[in-house]
């Protein structure tokens, strides 16, 4: 039986996090098409592919949009090798919105689908904007539902399939409130509040718990199934502000907080700078993160069916990462199209750092130094790129 | 009583009614200052910052989202690894098989 690594209940979310907050409500977006590809590298798994998004307006009220964004996996990340084999493996996910402008008032609609070997997700959303006292606030509410379908695939005389036997659902809900504030002629503040709601089967079908168990020689540890509780509910506040200088540059400062359920506790700073020169606009950022366990999270259980729930999770451990970002973006002018406005040739660069702080490298225990409880923590170093072209018209 | 000694006593009567007045004055001017609020919020809020000074937000790096595939990629690889969710600001989307 192969098994693989993935995180269903991040899943569900990335694709409920779909309701942007427009800076001026009354304004519907610009009409362009990007075409991006990105690639990750980092503690044994490499996620590369396309990403593409084009918006078009028809009339003077109406805006739509349509995305295409693919996953291509390979992963032998210490969670795989612990419990399962390296994989290799496809996500596809289209999208598509339509934006509805009416005096000061933007309604925004949308649906994604998002597509695996063992997943399958869909995720409804709308919203409103309203732009009010002369156009210096805009306030936005949204809504959106999501439901999922969780397999999990086993192999069959050599063929991996999904398990005939197994089949979990997930439901998701999500609410947010978004206020644009601008302060003064050179300040805007972003104020965003948001609760989700999961409830179903939240976790993953792979991963594994470990518990202490000396009658293994060596390792001194055991891997159990997880168990997750069926619910979550989880909200999150931020701010954000960004200052234009005197000398044509931005600089942007974001705070959130986060709270969930399941105990968790997160908070995030984030520092940008945005220098623009010549035909460049050059950025550079610093990301901090930390957050504490989930209350049944534990890098090594004292024993089997220690608790009602029982998690391993990286996701779900005490740890604080720092993320180190670089962009570049070049405007050039494409000849003989006079219906492109403006086109960009862009670069990201980001390098993060994690350090768990109750997560061990377990693959080291058994080797002779370490047994269970004992190996050093897990460190995690991961390089992101991205490259893509833009374009107006 | 003699002359003296009424003029005293009026003197701190008057004293009395003018630090009652004085706190009379106190409440009408708070009294004021909420009736003139209420009113001011009866009219439409004037903008402190006036159209024509809003240059500086029409130029794209004043944008929380300046790149919109680009922002909801990054905000993808976080939320994967993470267990903080949501109240990003940005337009997000993507599963975090990551």
């Amino acid at each position: 039986m192969q098994l693989r690594w993935f995180n269903p209940w991040a899943k569900a979310l990335a694709a409920l996090c779909l309701v942007g907050t427009p800076a001026i409500a009354d304004v519907l977006p610009d009409d362009r098409a990007d075409v991006l590809y990105h690639n990750y590298d980092g503690g044994g798994i490499t996620i590369q592919g396309p990403s593409v998004l084009v918006r078009k307006k028809v009339g003077d009220s109406l805006s739509f949009s349509a995305s295409y964004y693919e996953d291509l996996i390979s992963s032998a990340s210490i969670d795989v090798k612990l419990s399962a084999s390296p994989y290799h493996e496809t996500r596809k996910q289209e999208g598509f919105s339509v934006d509805y402008l009416h005096g000061k008032t933007i309604y925004t609609a949308g649906y994604i689908h998002s597509r695996e070997p063992d997943y399958s997700s869909n995720t409804a959303y709308y919203s409103i904007s309203q732009s009010m006292f002369g156009d210096l606030t805009t306030v936005t509410f949204g809504f959106r539902r999501g439901w999922d379908d969780v397999f999990r695939d086993v192999k069959v005389n050599g063929v991996i399939q999904n398990d005939p036997t197994f089949q979990r659902q997930a439901d998701h809900r999500g609410y947010t409130l978004s206020v644009s504030q601008i302060l003064t002629r050179n300040a805007i503040l972003d104020l965003n509040f948001e609760a989700i709601t999961d409830q179903g089967y939240l976790q993953s079908p792979y991963r594994k718990i470990r518990y202490f168990d000396p009658t293994v020689p060596g390792k001194q540890f055991t891997l159990a199934d997880q168990i997750y509780p069926g619910t979550r509910t989880s909200t999150a506040a931020s701010a954000d502000l960004k200052y234009y200088l005197p000398f044509r540059a931005a600089v942007t400062g974001l705070y959130r907080f986060y709270n969930d359920t399941w105990g968790i506790t997160g908070h995030t700073v984030e520092l940008d700078y945005t220098q623009p020169y010549r035909h460049f606009i050059f950025d550079g950022s610093i990301r901090y993160y930390r957050q504490n366990n989930a209350n049944f999270y534990s890098d090594l259980f004292p024993r089997a069916d220690y608790s009602n729930f029982e998690a391993r999770d990286r996701e779900l451990a005490a740890f604080h990462s720092i993320s180190l970002g670089f962009g570049a973006a070049y405007e050039f002018h494409v000849p003989y199209a006079r219906w492109i406005n403006k086109s960009s040739l862009n670069f990201h660069f980001n390098h993060l750092m994690i350090d768990y702080s109750d997560f061990r490298n377990a693959l080291l225990a058994g080797d002779g130094v370490y047994t269970a409880g004992t190996e050093p923590l897990y460190k995690l170093n991961a390089n992101i790129y991205q490259v893509f072209v833009s374009i107006w018209f | 009583m003699s002359i003296r000694s009424e003029l005293n006593l009026r003197a701190s009567r008057f004293g009395d009614a003018r630090k009652s007045c004085t706190k009379c004055m106190g409440i009408k001017i708070i009294m004021g200052l909420l009736i003139l609020g209420t009113l001011a919020g009866c009219s439409p809020i004037q903008p402190w910052v006036k159209p024509y000074e809003r240059e500086h937000f029409a130029d794209p790096i004043m944008s929380f989202n300046r790149d919109p595939v680009s922002g909801t990629y990054i905000d993808h690889v976080y939320e994967s690894r993470e267990g903080s969710r949501g109240a990003t600001g940005g337009v997000g989307g993507g599963c975090g098989c990551n």
